[in-house]
């Protein structure tokens, strides 16, 4: 499994000057590769590419594989790439316990094994016997675990992290990268992670490519 | 020193809205309590009774009426809500919030009984409709026998309805959906898999829904005790259960007055009944929803049912538009025989006959308007000003009172009320009118300017006590200024409330105060459709008018500033 | 006509009594606004009033402010509301048009002022005598509580160009509409309008008619109606929308007659077709005509509730609508079209001719297309006949 981009440039709007240089990469089954580059020079713009979220009045060239097969127009929903934002995004009307039911795959069936899988991954994050708590309850780092969680339940093909620990108070900062980087190893997908901290890039481990500058043309 | 003074004024505000609004709704449903009992000393009624009960279970037509109140209150309110969701869901990304509002602004402004008759005028066997088809499509050199308005089902009102309430819903959702992180939830909610469609059903619309839980109760009871527009649209024989009850109100038989109150009190509990039992369904709809999103389902696409909805939403907006056109074309016309596509020839006659009529229903209902608008809003302003002062949130029974005249269906305790102003000298006039819609008025205007008052930045008050402002100082010349815009919409709002407001006026105008509304669904039942023409289109003029001014007034006014412009309703 | 001779040798002898009386009303009346409730469903009517309001007031200072109303009764469940709250003055309802029903429950309740019509100076030109159109509201006496302002007719009125040969009575009526299915219709019969239909019809169909001007009882009821309920049973399949549902009123219909959506409508009143035509309303083909054993007529009053503001305003307006000129106004097909309710033989010469010169439409229907006029039943007729309609047929 691998997930590639070749010569991908973005702009804000048609005829917009591209937010950086044309960018391509290739990331292995379980690499962890890291995107730095300035605040405002499109990281996250380059994830919602990637995971199919680029809002409408952007222009796009380029294109994105997984798997060597090409996804760059496919709807973000059957793309199976899945994404760690900057916040948890739990959803509010949901139990936490219920928003990690909502990313468990489709193919593990049966209430009893599903509330299981669930128990079984809240147990994972240190959040166990959490199921019915409203998320609102729940510390940060609490909500970012429960977040991965749910993003890894839902078994994507490969992850993007966007900054996901920016809003992390520092103290916590460590132990949840730990924690992440720990599960994700597990599942053996391609990792990008975009980030404008080096020693989230340290911590990954893996390669660090930087986002340069885009030309007038 | 400060809390006290808030105190006061807080008292003094719910002082007047208990007095003023609670207790005439109170004494209102007391007389129709007594005559629905049997007591009604006036056509000699004096011994307490169930006789009008027995009377209204005999009256023909009474199961068939209740039926079709059911039928048509829940079914236009939850297909008018099931399309404004989902044409959210489906415009979202695709048009701006603003110019959707502004493209609504004609259909929420016009009142009911307006829409109603252009819609009648279009969907008729006769309608617009009919004669652009005919003869060329349709072979009809004659109107078909077809029941398009009036049909016994009642299909013709619940589609006026939806083209009242869709509006409504889209402008409450969309306000929700402000408050709601919808296109990081879209995202997170299609990285895990599901369609665009799913994540609208699973997790943007319950997080709008408790949202929009009240607006859409107050719908339920508008379209459950409804009058005007189910005069015009609705079966006739017989009648929705507000329809009947009216005309036993004012039938020839004055001893109907009494199964007619008991039909009143029927109607409170229809509609007490039916809110309830939306929230059972509530209940039964959350149960089932955390188990079908436990179950994980991604299911099939529903693009397609949001575009067909959202295709839905947008041919009910067109028929709106267009049966706000025809009154327009009917208004100037002189012959226009079936099957002419248009008037065969034109005139200004229907225009020109002001004193036969429409100039002085047109300045009553300016008149009531504005004076409704100013009272409440003066109320409305004192109200938020006394939460400020005494620097408290609105406990949750001050929300319920504002909302109170708008769930209890209006006909319930109207009748009632008339007699109670009769008794206090109040008799039917204009203090009298503008008593009885401001109780309507109100609610709208407060529910408009609270949230707007409550995102003012406390800041540049803090800044302008620190100058020395006092409170009337700073209510006056920072907090109405700063709030200019959002205070002229919510008396634009308020405006087209009053404009609209057909059973108060009938009721305790004692039929001395016409207004543009209750003329024109009189002349609705008339046989010249140009003069109703000219009625409707007064009608709706009016209202947006009133929001034209709205916006025009601060950018005329505040011409020079620029940071005004961020607060809007 | 020797009971008029009497009234008027009555009125003369009161004479100088009543000048007095009468100018006290005129001195009080002047300055008053009178609050007519009367019907708002005709324009022409409405436009009538409006021009009435504008005389009076150049010649007594007297205006009118019509209350429109869509049912008469609304005015009657006014003054019933006010007695109820003890008002018994400065009353909201000055002056009602009101006809049998309403009119019988008004007396009954002592909701009436009067009695009032005599003392009208104008009341001379009226055939007083006691059983005179003038003076009988639906077989009830109306014993000075109303004054006659207009004379309807029940009428026919269709479209010659579509129905040149229109069917005459009421067995005709139903041969013709099982020919044309859905082209027939009545206003509902909870409406004035579609209930003096089925009276029409009854009266033709009955077998003794002299018993309708009698309060039905159960039995009388019983038999008289059946036939009426057999033939209706048997026209109602084939009535417009299978006779599910109707046009709320007579106005309602004249639309659909004019849009072609039906063939016929009904009216109260010889000259509304061909007013319709002046305004654009109808086509000019329209014709209006009675079936050939006559039709049923009565005349429109107005009445005084008993707590009016303004009693003399409202008595001045009931004289001016009595006033000869007045009536030939309102005879004028492009002003209102009603008939006369005056006596010819209480008229000038020159009041009788302003009556002769007015214009005439092929619309309007020929006195012998009117045929003679029937009697209104009592009204307990009326009511019965619609309450047992809508039992039968309400579902």
């Amino acid at each position: 499994m691998t997930l590639e981009l070749k010569n991908v440039t973005i702009r804000p709007c048609g005829g917009c000057d591209p937010l950086f240089a044309p960018f391509s990469l290739v990331i292995p089954a379980g690499g962890v590769t890291t995107v730095i580059g300035r605040s405002g020079i499109g990281k996250s713009t380059l994830i919602d590419f990637i995971g199919g979220h680029l809002p409408a009045s952007f222009e796009a060239d380029g294109q994105t594989f997984l798997d060597g097969r090409e996804v760059t127009r496919l709807p973000a929903e059957v793309r199976q790439i899945g994404i760690l934002f900057q916040d948890a995004l739990l959803f509010p009307h949901l139990s936490v316990g219920d928003n990690l039911a909502f990313g468990l795959a489709r193919h593990v069936r049966g209430r009893a094994q599903r509330r299981e899988r669930v128990e079984e991954a809240l147990k994972q994050a240190g959040i166990g016997g959490f199921y019915d708590r409203d998320p609102d309850t729940l510390s940060g780092g609490q909500r970012a675990r429960a977040a991965l969680m749910r993003t890894l339940l839902a078994e994507p093909k490969a992850l993007l992290l966007d900054e996901p620990f920016a809003k992390l108070d520092p103290e916590r900062r460590a132990d949840i990268r730990t924690f992440v980087f720990e599960h994700i190893r597990d599942r053996n997908v391609p990792v990008l992670m975009v980030s404008h901290d080096e020693d989230d890039a340290h911590a990954a481990g893996g390669p660090v490519l930087r986002l340069d500058e885009g030309q007038a043309e | 020193m400060r809390n006290s003074e808030g105190r006061w004024l807080r008292l003094g505000v719910l002082g007047i809205v208990t007095a003023g609004l609670l207790l005439p709704i109170a004494a209102g449903l007391w007389e129709t309590t007594r005559a629905a009992f049997g007591i009604l000393p006036a056509i000699g009624a004096e011994t307490p009774s169930l006789g009008p009960w027995q009377r209204l279970w005999s009256l023909p037509g009474f199961g068939t009426s209740l039926r079709l109140t059911l039928w048509t209150g829940f079914a236009s309110t939850i297909a008018a809500l099931l399309l404004a969701m989902s044409f959210c869901a489906f415009a979202h990304g695709r048009m701006r919030p603003g110019r959707m509002a502004r493209l609504m602004v004609p259909l929420l402004a016009t009142p009911h009984a307006a829409l109603a008759i252009g819609l009648a005028f279009l969907i008729a066997p006769s309608g617009w409709i009919a004669r652009l088809l005919s003869p060329w499509a349709t072979g009809w050199t004659l109107p078909p026998e077809a029941a398009t308005v009036q049909d016994p089902l009642g299909l013709a009102l619940v589609l006026g309805l939806m083209i009242k309430e869709v509006p409504f819903f889209l402008l409450v959702t969309m306000s929700a959906l402000s408050q709601v992180k919808v296109n990081e939830h879209l995202a997170a909610g299609r990285a895990l898999g599901y369609g665009r469609g799913l994540v609208w059903v699973k997790i943007i619309a319950p997080q709008v829904y408790p949202l929009i839980r009240l607006p859409i109760f107050v719908v339920l009871s508008f379209a459950l005790s409804v009058v005007d527009m189910a005069i015009i649209l609705g079966p006739s024989n017989p009648p929705t259960l507000a329809v009947a009850m009216t005309r036993w109100f004012f039938a020839a038989d004055t001893a109907l007055i009494l199964p007619a109150s008991a039909a009143a009190l029927v109607q409170t509990m229809v509609v007490a009944g039916g809110i309830s039992l939306w929230l059972l369904a509530e209940r039964f709809a959350t149960r089932f929803g955390k188990s079908w999103v436990r179950r994980g389902g991604r299911g099939v696409s529903s693009g397609p049912g949001l575009r067909l909805a959202g295709a839905t939403a947008m041919f009910l907006m067109g028929l709106g538009t267009m049966a706000l056109f025809v009154l327009i074309l009917w208004s100037f016309a002189w012959r226009w025989p079936f099957p002419a596509a248009l008037p065969e020839s034109w005139s200004f006659k229907a225009w020109m006959r002001p004193a036969g009529g429409w100039s002085m229903a047109l300045g009553q209902t300016v008149v009531i308007g504005l004076a409704t608008t100013l009272l409440s809003l003066t109320l409305a302003v004192a109200w938020l000003e006394g939460e400020d002062r005494a620097g408290m949130r609105r406990a949750v029974w001050a929300e319920a009172l504002i909302y109170l005249p708008l769930l209890v269906p209006q006909i319930a305790f109207l009748y009632g009320l008339s007699v109670t102003f009769l008794r206090m000298g109040v008799s039917g006039g204009m203090v009298a009118v503008i008593w009885g819609q401001s109780l309507f008025v109100f609610p709208y205007v407060m529910i408009a300017l609270s949230d707007p008052w409550r995102a003012l930045d406390r800041r540049m008050i803090r800044a302008a006590a620190a100058l020395g402002a006092g409170p009337a100082r700073r209510l006056f010349a920072v907090k109405l200024p700063i709030l200019l815009r959002p205070i002229l919409t919510a008396a634009a709002i308020g405006f087209a409330v009053s404009v609209a407001q057909y059973l108060p006026t009938l009721f305790l105008g004692a039929g001395r105060i016409a207004t543009l509304t209750t003329e024109a669904v009189t002349l609705s039942s008339g046989s010249d459709r140009r003069v109703t023409g000219v009625y409707a289109v007064l009608q709706s003029v009016l209202p947006v008018a009133a929001y034209a001014a709205a916006l025009a007034l601060p950018a005329l006014m505040q011409r020079h500033r620029r940071d005004t412009a961020g607060v809007t309703a | 006509m020797r009971f008029t001779i009497f009234a008027t040798l009555s009125m003369a002898l009161a004479s100088p009594a009543l000048a007095g009386g009468w100018d006290d009303t005129l001195a009080a009346a002047r300055g008053q606004t009178v609050y007519w409730n009367a019907w708002g469903g005709d324009e022409r009517t409405n436009a009538f009033i409006a021009w009435a309001s504008g005389e009076l007031e150049e010649t007594h200072g007297v205006t009118i402010r019509q209350v429109k109303l869509s049912d008469t009764a609304e005015a009657v469940t006014r003054v019933i509301a006010e007695k109820a709250a003890g008002q018994t003055g400065g009353g909201s309802v000055d002056l009602v048009w009101i006809n049998g029903a309403n009119f019988q429950s008004m007396k009954e309740h002592g909701l009436l002022y009067g009695p009032f019509l005599r003392d009208l100076p104008n009341a001379r030109f009226l055939d007083l005598s006691e059983d005179s159109a003038a003076v009988v509201d639906f077989t009830i006496p109306t014993e000075g509580y109303e004054a006659p302002w207009r004379l309807a007719r029940f009428v026919l009125t269709h479209d010659s160009a579509r129905v040149p040969e229109p069917p005459r009575s009421m067995a005709a009526l139903l041969d013709w509409a099982t020919a044309n299915p859905g082209r027939f219709t009545h206003p509902s019969v909870s409406n004035f309008m579609g209930a003096t239909f089925l009276k029409q019809a009854l009266i033709e169909l009955t077998s003794d008619a002299s018993v309708l001007q009698n309060e039905a009882t159960d039995e009388t009821f019983a038999a008289a109606t059946a036939p009426l309920w057999a033939w209706y049973d048997a026209l109602r399949p084939n009535l417009w929308r299978n006779g599910e549902t109707f046009p709320e009123n007579e106005s309602v219909q004249q639309q659909m007659l004019n849009d072609g959506e039906v063939d016929f409508a009904m009216a109260f009143d010889p000259a509304a077709a061909a007013a319709a035509v002046e305004l654009g309303l109808l086509p000019d083909t329209v014709r209006s005509y009675a079936p050939e054993s006559g039709s049923i007529g009565n005349v429109s009053f107005v009445a005084i509730p008993f707590n009016a503001a303004h009693k003399e305003g409202a008595m001045v307006v009931a004289n001016f609508l009595l006033d000869p000129a007045t009536q030939a106004h309102a005879q004028d097909i492009t002003v209102l079209g009603s008939y006369s309710v005056l006596d010819p033989a209480n008229l000038g010469e020159a009041e009788k001719a302003a009556f002769a010169a007015l214009p005439t439409s092929p619309a309007l229907p020929s006195n012998e297309a009117l045929g003679p006029t029937l009697n209104e039943p009592h009204p307990s007729w009326m009511t019965r006949i619609a309450d047992e309609w809508a039992k039968r047929y309400t579902e």
